[in-house]
């Protein structure tokens, strides 16, 4: 695994109305290996449009993204708002079907991080959304790609739930290590994940700014502390108010 | 609840045999023969071996033709559902197959291939296949774009897409193919066999008829249907619960 660098020169896309509009415009990030990175920007400004480029299910678009010195592609794994588990195979065959061979041991290893071994075997109609999230979760890392795609994935959690899996997902990550590219709109939950933030602009999209997270990783489950830095954030660079 | 269904489900059951009982005493004539005497004719016929024989011709006819009709229909149902091209080319052809009468292609396939059994499994084929495709083909453009995306994602490649995520989409849609599929082969096959075989079920009712032999004929289609319901019961239905586990 190394750096990733993603170099969007533009995409445009044709309306109803058979009008061109960019997308995205002269997007430039590296993303440095094993670094979580949050992209916050408004609803809508093409987020997912850059993860679909970057998952390769959106391939009209000039630039390139590429990894390491030789600028070969990265290998990802998407995790999408949506869990998209196969309703007809259990956890642990939803897990299976995305690797290449069986590795039952990291299987075993990453379900039991994510205190999931005991429904392993259930199907996802059958578990709660925060459970599936976290399956979810469980089939990006089993396949140990160069980078992590994350759309919302907890969006549409209660806020206990979407703290719990959070933090189970910090944890995972932190025993296996990946570049993290995590998509949200929700500014404390980017503060609480993120090492770094990369704030976007919509229409189109471009990077207006770029903020370490200063706060220290065991310190983030601290409200209070994620609201000053979320305060000062606001105070100190107010083109961010707009984008939030 | 569901002892009440079952007992429902025996009461008109048995209600449908004593109208038959009453309507045969009422009619008094060989026209319509009381459910003893069928039942009677049933068991001579297949102690003759007369029955089995002819059932088991008119069955194998059915499992070849439906065969036939179902891997073409499925194989080419993807096809029209994944390419919306080749589905606009086809659509035309599918709505004239879909409409004609089944009698006619059975005598044409009849009068241009000659009585044979090739004739007769083909203008089954003919019969069954555009509904299959068409069954096929919607269940194809109704499936999961977002979980396809996700097996494109997580490198799946062709053959584990079509048996994980694909197939367990299109299992309602070859059910209801294979439901309707036999419902309809079997009458079919009858008329295919009056018109232009020498054994199986529909000879043998042809024979029955010129003798008037109502009898006989109730007993056939008794004997016709048993095996049908064993076919959903024995073998459809277990698929169905089985493919259908993972339900809530």
């Amino acid at each position: 695994m190394s750096d990733i660098y993603i170099d969007i020169k533009s995409k445009t896309y044709t309306t109803a109305d058979s009008q061109q509009h960019t997308a995205i415009a002269d997007l430039k990030l590296t993303l440095p290996e094993n670094q979580f990175i949050c992209l916050v920007g408004p609803s809508g400004c093409g987020k997912t449009t850059l993860l679909n480029i970057m998952a390769n299910l959106d391939t009209q678009y000039e630039g390139e993204i590429s990894s390491g010195q030789n600028h070969i592609k990265p290998s990802i794994a998407y995790i999408f708002q949506n869990p998209r588990l196969l309703p007809w195979r259990t956890v642990r065959e939803n897990i299976e079907l995305a690797l290449d061979k069986p590795q039952p041991d990291i299987i075993d290893t990453l379900l039991e991080t994510m205190q999931l071994t005991h429904i392993q075997h259930k199907y996802p109609e059958h578990l709660s959304l925060g459970m599936s999230r976290r399956i979810a979760i469980i089939r990006a890392f089993a396949t140990n790609p160069d980078i992590l795609l994350m759309d919302e994935p907890f969006v549409s959690l209660d806020t206990p739930t979407a703290r719990q899996v959070r933090s189970l997902l910090i944890n995972l990550w932190q025993i296996r290590p990946h570049t993290i590219l995590f998509v949200t709109h929700n500014l404390r939950e980017a503060i609480a994940l993120a090492d770094r933030l990369v704030f976007l602009s919509a229409s189109p999209m471009t990077v207006v700014s770029e903020v370490e997270v200063s706060i220290p990783r065991k310190e983030r489950n601290k409200e209070a502390l994620i609201e000053s830095f979320r305060q000062q954030l606001l105070d100190k660079h107010t083109i961010i108010k707009d984008l939030i | 609840m569901l002892l009440a269904n079952k007992t429902i489900s025996i009461l008109s059951f048995l209600l449908l045999i004593a109208i038959w009982q009453g309507l045969a005493v009422y009619i008094n004539d060989n026209t319509l023969p009381t459910p003893a005497i069928v039942i009677q004719v049933l068991g001579q016929e297949i102690k003759s071996g007369q029955l089995p024989h002819h059932l088991g011709i008119t069955l194998l006819r059915l499992i070849i033709s439906f065969s036939i009709s179902m891997f073409l229909g499925c194989a080419i149902g993807i096809l029209l559902g994944i390419n919306k091209k080749i589905d606009a080319f086809f659509d035309n052809w599918l709505v004239i197959f879909l409409n004609i009468p089944a009698l006619v292609t059975i005598i044409l396939c009849y009068v241009w291939f000659g009585l044979t059994e090739f004739s007769a499994i083909l203008a089954v084929v003919i019969n069954k296949l555009p509904n299959v495709i068409v069954t096929i083909r919607e269940g194809t453009k109704a499936l999961d774009k977002d979980l396809l995306e996700m097996a494109y994602c997580y490198k799946f490649g062709r053959k584990k897409t079509f048996l994980h995520v694909i197939w367990p989409q299109l299992h309602p849609f070859v059910m209801a193919a294979t439901r309707s599929g036999l419902a309809l082969i079997w009458k079919i096959i009858l008329v295919v066999e009056l018109l232009g075989r020498s054994d199986g079920m529909g000879y043998q009712i042809n024979l029955f008829f010129q003798l008037f032999d109502v009898a006989s004929i109730l007993a056939y289609t008794i004997a016709f249907i048993a095996v049908i319901q064993s076919i959903e019961l024995l073998i459809l239905k277990p698929l169905d619960k089985k493919a259908l586990r993972w339900k809530r």
